[in-house]
């Protein structure tokens, strides 16, 4: 799912999408806000209750969690997130998540930005054939070409090697990347460039010193979607890496889950930490990204 | 005289700016040394634009393209995955795909999913983005809130509620507790039930993804028109239907076809709420989970490309006829027709 998670974005980032970030909250002022506010508490309770339980049951015992199993902490103990916290494994596919997300966010935002800015500012003939390219992409999700995909990856000899990860990683991201990054190059103005031009910078010098830094907006809703999309990546990794200390961390949940299947609040605290990172980098950057879908990419 | 210089001059710069569109600025005769110039910022551009655009397209056509290509190749072969494929098949893979009673199954599986998706995603999205559109406190807090199941990855959404859902877990627990112990079922594994309670994860992991996208549809529709509107004195409810709904169709269709594209390609939960066994019995397996039931866990590596080929030109012929029929307004051609 992780491929497709970005795709609305793309979507709505194009330029003739009407509308901007203004704060719009429709006539609707008069409606009675109790119930408002009590469906949107019901709302928020039954998306954030499954997640809770995750992060709670950390805190528990496993004999309290057999005999109630849906009960709040009772006694709380720390034993379980400190077991894992203090654990080789958990670090260990920690820093392989992130060595991961990282390569292969600086990997897609660099060859994206690089191909976007050939497609937006450069005149060709090929040029709407290579904007197709990309955005059939869309349409190749990474489970659909598993077998054969792995089959490659093996061949140029990268199985359970990270680097096995994150090359196709960057590759599947890159469609995403060039729709939403196209019409924000698009939209810098010509002005600028010819500016540029007549005080003597070249197309490259260009890119670097006023491409990179206007479109930086644009950069960072692509960055926070693929390290997101590589944080989550299941079946890439499930495929490429065999050996335990190349597991990121979602094969990690899974085979830590298999393993203590008894030590269900190990279990759970586990999977708590591992969720961590990609939450607390989506609350921060949450405006970025839901600012992209109402075309404030546009910056 | 000087003025025509100056300006052939300016479009010999623009014409460095953007490489062959200079071909309509201004007649050069062909001889003139301003043409050569042209010819070699011609070749610089090409330049750049194969050394900005090379990596990009070669990992793409290798990781991304090449693939797909291969698994057509390989579906046409029976093939166990080591060595080359010797055993050509023709379209025996295909001929078995039509009649494999377990395709037919997860394929009813895949399009139930996707039907119930849309039914029960579409509306409830609408309904709570209108709810969720008006002036109360503590907007972007709800907004974190309830994308925060679409953030949190399968593997971890699957272990938390696989966990929450076994006979003797949380959901049965809590039942009981509020005098619903009628209610008390064995979600997973029952095949009843099953393709319910996926549905129920579904709906839950995905349901945030739709409001926000309604959201930001709404507020794309211009406060003028609300305004207007209330001036001739409509009513809230005919407001929203004469006037917010009809707008948010461009928002609608995009999230739909997301949906069932979507869909169409589940994976992640089911393998790691049911596996690739269990889920057959359970009755929730999918295409992709056939796939690789067939390819990675039973060794028919042929068979299970040739069922990846079956996908892709669902999901290919559903993207094409969406977008042709429903989405032409909305995309302007943006994957059939590329960047105008």
């Amino acid at each position: 799912m992780s491929a497709t998670t970005a795709d609305w974005l793309t979507l709505d980032a194009d330029p003739k999408t009407p509308g901007g970030q203004r704060d719009k909250r429709g006539g609707s002022r008069k409606w009675g806000s109790p119930f408002t506010y009590f469906v949107a508490l019901l709302f928020i309770g039954v998306c954030v209750a499954p997640v809770l339980y995750i992060v709670l049951g950390g805190f528990r015992t496993n004999s309290h969690i057999t005999t109630h199993p849906a009960a709040l902490p009772d006694p709380w103990v720390l034993g379980n997130y400190e077991a894992v916290l203090t654990s080789r494994t958990f670090w260990g596919e920690f820093a392989n998540s992130v060595i991961v997300a990282l390569v292969s966010t600086v990997g897609i935002v660099a060859f994206g930005l690089m191909v976007s800015f050939v497609i937006a500012r450069y005149d060709f003939k090929l040029k709407g054939a290579m904007y197709s390219l990309f955005a059939a992409g869309l349409m190749f999700p990474m489970v659909i070409a598993i077998t054969p995909l792995y089959i490659i990856v093996k061949n140029i000899g990268l199985v359970d090697n990270l680097f096995g990860v994150i090359v196709p990683q960057i590759a599947f991201g890159l469609p995403t990347t060039v729709i939403i990054l196209v019409p924000f190059l698009k939209a810098i103005p010509r002005e600028i460039e010819e500016a540029a031009a007549i005080d003597g910078t070249s197309r490259l010098g260009f890119f670097f010193r006023m491409v990179i830094p206007l479109s930086l907006p644009g950069v960072v809703t692509v960055g926070i979607l693929a390290f997101i999309g590589s944080w989550n990546n299941y079946v890439l990794p499930l495929y490429v890496l065999n050996s335990d200390a190349n597991y990121t961390l979602p094969l990690g949940v899974q085979a830590f889950s298999s393993q203590y299947s008894s030590d269900t609040a190990k279990v759970l605290a586990f999977t708590s930490l591992a969720m961590l990172p990609a939450l607390v980098f989506f609350s921060v950057f949450e405006r970025r990204i839901v600012g992209g879908l109402t075309g404030a990419v546009k910056g | 005289m000087r003025n025509t210089l100056g300006a052939d001059a300016a479009t010999g710069r623009r014409s460095q700016g953007t490489p062959g569109g200079g071909d309509a600025a201004g007649p050069a005769s062909p001889s003139s040394p301003r043409a050569a110039t042209r010819r070699r910022g011609r070749a610089r551009a090409r330049l750049e634009i194969a050394v900005l655009s090379g990596p990009a397209i070669i990992m793409f056509l290798t990781f991304v393209i090449f693939p797909v290509v291969l698994a057509a190749f390989y579906g046409f072969y029976r093939w166990k995955g080591y060595g080359a494929p010797t055993d050509w098949v023709g379209l025996g893979n295909y001929k078995l795909i039509l009649t494999d009673p377990a395709f037919r199954q997860v394929l009813w599986h895949t399009f139930l999913i996707l039907v119930l998706s849309l039914v029960v995603q579409g509306p409830l999205a609408v309904f709570l983005a209108l709810l969720l559109n008006q002036k109360i406190r503590g907007r972007s807090v709800i907004r974190v809130l309830i994308f925060v199941p679409y953030v949190v990855s399968e593997v971890v959404v699957g272990t938390g509620w696989s966990l929450m859902l076994q006979t003797n877990g949380a959901l049965n627990d809590l039942l009981q507790h509020i005098g619903l112990g009628s209610l008390r079922a064995d979600w997973l594994s029952d095949p009843k039930l099953a393709i319910w309670t996926l549905m129920g994860i579904i709906s839950w992991k995905y349901i945030g993804f739709a409001v926000i996208l309604m959201l930001a549809g709404l507020q794309s529709i211009p406060d003028e028109l609300f305004e207007a509107a209330q001036i001739d004195g409509a009513s809230y409810w005919q407001i929203q239907r004469r006037i917010t709904l009809p707008l948010l169709g461009p928002t609608v269709r995009i999230w739909a076809f997301l949906s069932i594209i979507g869909s169409l390609q589940l994976f992640d939960l089911v393998y790691i709420i049911w596996g690739p066994y269990i889920s057959a019995t359970a009755g929730t397996s999918t295409m992709a989970i056939y796939m690789v039931a067939q390819g990675r866990n039973a060794g028919n590596y042929g068979y299970g490309s040739a069922i990846a080929v079956v996908m892709f030109l669902i999901s290919l012929v559903v993207a094409l006829v969406y977008q042709r029929f429903v989405l032409r307004r909305d995309l302007q051609g943006a994957v059939t027709e590329g960047a105008a």
